[in-house]
């Protein structure tokens, strides 16, 4: 069994933290050794605790589902049981959740400017009043999509990014969604549903396999996880995105998420405007 | 690494206490390890060249961060090979590990995959004068057809094996020896060969890196040069303490006293006859049939390529040596009374001169060169805009390696490289049974470059976050350059 990792990046200001399945990329301004101490020591044992509820953590949240007690599980859970209405398991939150408590250990134990916890794309972020932070996206095959740009004042302490290419099985068809939100785990399993929701039920072009054939721990079970995907005309573009965009507007009206930009196929929408800026394109000279 | 077999076709992992079961040919939550054939196998356990003094130095768990000054490899400028990389199958994913490290202030990235060859084979070249078959030749490896017998090189014979015609174009069986072949060739195993359709054919066991064995019999030197050229570059050595050389060579055989060399240093005609084909003065083809024999003759008796000396020139008590292209076989012989060579006690000074040859001579070995096309699919894995890569190529941008050794590129269309076996790491090549060679092979380039091309700018990792412990570390092969070296660069060149 390979224990927990923990390394400086050659950069000689990132820690990197693994473990399992968990890549942990962490960056710090202010007490940054008293931080990466206490992220590295609240790490040790994350994969333990929530490998102990695992079961449970894939189970649907149904309204009478019994509530976990570990408190990643209880970040988890909170996320996603607002989110009920449609089909969600804890599991949608776990990047986010982790990325949070990492975070909160290091602001609990250090004081800092600035802070992130980057967990595989889902990011926990922290920002003193005057303090900014900028990240770029990039689809999957590197193309930019735009800036998301955050200043203190917007209240956003996650980002987190679903769809078809990412690591986990997604049920529908968005190349990808980001979502900016108040934690990590409420961007995470936004993300999901939202990213579940960009689909065009019934298309030809749309191939589907039971998730539990592609992996079978998967929480997603025999529900058809989308593995390919044809190329679409406009207008199924629009209307696969059209049915996100509903989605993502419930939860920004409900107040889950701050702001969302989902993609499909070269086209994408907005929800909220808060920390989305245009993409920004650089000529290639070959 | 244990593992618990659940179904046949599916594992459980204890990587980590995540324990996922994972499908056959499907990877773990984690997407380091994954069931292939019902074995766990971590897809990244690269092999890390390191080109000097390099330790891995763990991050303790004790040390603070502001001591530690970032680099997992002390000393730097490893290089991660493409061996054990795995690969993305279907193509337009982004190859497995784009790797990225400064080197002089210039972010370089090398972009990692091992591909599947179709269109693949290898070139042997066998140190040795011995007729092992004739041009065209059929090579066979358990009794199916892998290639074929090329051109004759100085001192050596080729072969080409593989390549598409026999890993696809013939039967199955063919197909599957044909790359079960290539792969032990390139893997540095011996592989048994029968050459030829004559009775009894040639056998001839090749090994990359060691002298060739023909029907049972290793080789040991190579030859110093044709038996003309050997003429030339020992004269010294006779002229004035035998009256006459002949260097018996299944191609060129050379005679002193004819030859341009014999003229110069005024030796006298001896009225030799050579049986053959006489080609300028003093140099004979065909002096007999080819063969294991002298100078790759098949002769066993150096006086059979003799005709009846000339009464009018030669004499009675002429001196004669007869010596093979490698020195290994030599023979002296005195004319008697009716001009006939009769063998006799080989002087100190010309038995020297045979050892002198010898001594000239190398060491026989065989070579095996992969020769390989990354075609679309791969170059793919690399850039959305393949022909790019092949142009940044050709234009000295990128630099390719497999296994971190330096590939030769051919000029002209695609990518198609060739690389010595003997300078990769060992055990670089797999195959898949479709079927084709799994070889390594990086494209080095610098950052700007790399996005010029259209490359997969978001997967390019540290070279630092794949270190870890189960990494394989081999020392650089010296005779190789560093892939990330500026001056294999045209950049480098134009900074001047």
């Amino acid at each position: 069994m390979m224990p927990p990792i923990a390394r400086i990046l050659p950069c000689g200001t990132r820690l990197h933290l693994q473990h399992g399945p968990i890549d942990l990329i962490i960056g710090a301004e202010g007490e940054r050794t008293v931080a990466f101490d206490a992220a590295q020591a609240r790490f040790g044992t994350v994969l333990k605790e929530l490998v102990a509820e695992l079961p449970l953590l894939r189970m649907p949240i149904q309204g009478v589902a019994p509530e976990p007690v570990g408190r990643i599980a209880r970040r988890m859970d909170h996320a996603t049981r607002a989110l009920r209405a449609s089909f969600i398991t804890p599991m949608a939150a776990v990047a986010g959740a982790v990325a949070d408590t990492i975070l909160t250990a290091m602001c609990d134990a250090a004081i800092l400017r600035r802070a992130y916890v980057n967990n595989s794309g889902d990011i926990a972020l922290h920002l003193c009043p005057g303090q900014s932070y900028v990240s770029a996206i990039l689809d999957h095959q590197g193309n930019d999509l735009g800036r998301i740009e955050i200043t203190h004042s917007d209240g956003i302490g996650g980002i987190a990014t679903s769809g078809r290419h990412g690591r986990s099985l997604s049920l529908g068809i968005a190349d990808s969604v980001t979502v900016l939100a108040r934690t990590s785990a409420q961007a995470d399993a936004a993300a999901t549903l939202i990213a579940n929701a960009v689909d065009l039920p019934g298309h030809s072009g749309i191939s589907r396999q039971p998730a539990n054939h592609l992996q079978p721990d998967s929480d997603l079970g025999a529900r058809l996880a989308v593995t390919h995907c044809a190329p679409l005309s406009l207008a199924e573009t629009d209307a696969g995105l059209q049915a996100g965009h509903r989605r993502a507007l419930e939860m920004e009206q409900s107040g889950h998420i701050i702001s969302a930009a989902l993609f499909l196929q070269g086209e994408s929408r907005l929800v909220g405007q808060t920390g989305f800026n245009a993409p920004h394109r650089t000529r290639l000279h070959a | 690494m244990a593992v618990e077999r659940v179904t046949p076709e599916k594992i459980r992992c204890d990587a980590c206490p995540v324990m996922c079961f994972i499908a056959e040919g499907k990877a773990g939550a984690c997407d380091r390890y994954a069931n292939h054939n019902g074995d766990l196998v971590r897809l990244d356990a690269l092999t890390i060249i390191e080109n000097t003094r390099h330790k891995l130095v763990p991050f303790l768990k004790d040390s603070s961060a502001e001591d530690w000054n970032g680099d997992i490899i002390q000393g730097n400028r490893p290089f991660v090979t493409a061996v054990g990389a795995g690969t993305t199958y279907p193509d337009y994913k982004p190859a497995p590990f784009i790797v990225s490290q400064e080197i002089d202030g210039i972010d370089m990235v090398t972009v990692v995959t091992e591909g599947i060859f179709s269109y693949c084979g290898v070139k042997v070249k066998i140190d040795t004068d011995r007729h092992i078959g004739h041009e065209r030749d059929v090579v066979r490896v358990g009794g199916e057809p892998v290639g074929h017998v090329m051109t004759s090189e100085y001192g050596s014979k080729m072969l080409s094996l593989g390549g598409v015609e026999h890993l696809t174009a013939g039967s199955k069986k063919e197909g599957r020896v044909t790359c079960d072949a290539l792969l032990r060739l390139c893997n540095r195993e011996p592989v048994e060969m029968v050459i030829g359709d004559e009775d009894p054919p040639t056998t001839v066991v090749v090994e990359a890196g060691k002298p060739p064995v023909v029907n049972g019999v290793e080789e040991k030197l190579m030859r110093v040069g044709c038996g003309s050229a050997t003429i030339g570059m020992f004269p010294k050595q006779w002229v004035g303490h035998v009256d006459e050389v002949v260097v018996v060579d299944d191609h060129i055989t050379g005679v002193l006293s004819e030859h341009q060399t014999g003229k110069m240093l005024d030796v006298p005609p001896t009225g030799i006859k050579i049986k053959g084909r006489r080609s300028t003065p003093g140099r004979y083809f065909q002096v007999a049939r080819p063969g294991t024999g002298w100078g790759g003759t098949d002769i066993e008796d150096p006086l059979t390529i003799l005709g009846p000396f000339n009464p009018k020139i030669a004499w009675p008590g002429l001196s004669l040596l007869m010596v093979s292209t490698t020195g290994e076989q030599y023979g002296y012989f005195e004319l008697d009374a009716d001009l006939v060579p009769r063998a006799a006690a080989i002087p100190a000074r010309l038995k020297d001169s045979a050892n002198l040859i010898a001594e000239n001579c190398e060491p026989s070995v065989c070579s095996v060169l992969f020769m390989g096309g990354a075609g679309g699919s791969l170059r793919a894995g690399v850039t959305e805009n393949p022909v790019r890569l092949t142009r940044s190529v050709k234009e000295s941008l990128t630099f390719v390696s497999c296994g971190g050794a330096e590939a030769y590129v051919w000029p002209g269309g695609g990518i198609t490289v060739m690389v010595d076996v003997i300078d990769m790491p060992t055990g670089s090549f797999g195959y898949v049974p479709t079927p084709a060679l799994v070889a390594p092979i990086e494209f080095t380039m610098r950052v700007a470059d790399y996005g010029t091309l259209g490359g997969h700018m978001t997967e390019i990792k540290q070279l630092s976050s794949l270190v870890s412990d189960d990494l394989r570390k081999v020392a650089q092969v010296e005779s190789q350059p560093d892939p990330m070296d500026r001056t294999n660069y045209r950049w480098a060149k134009e900074r001047r």
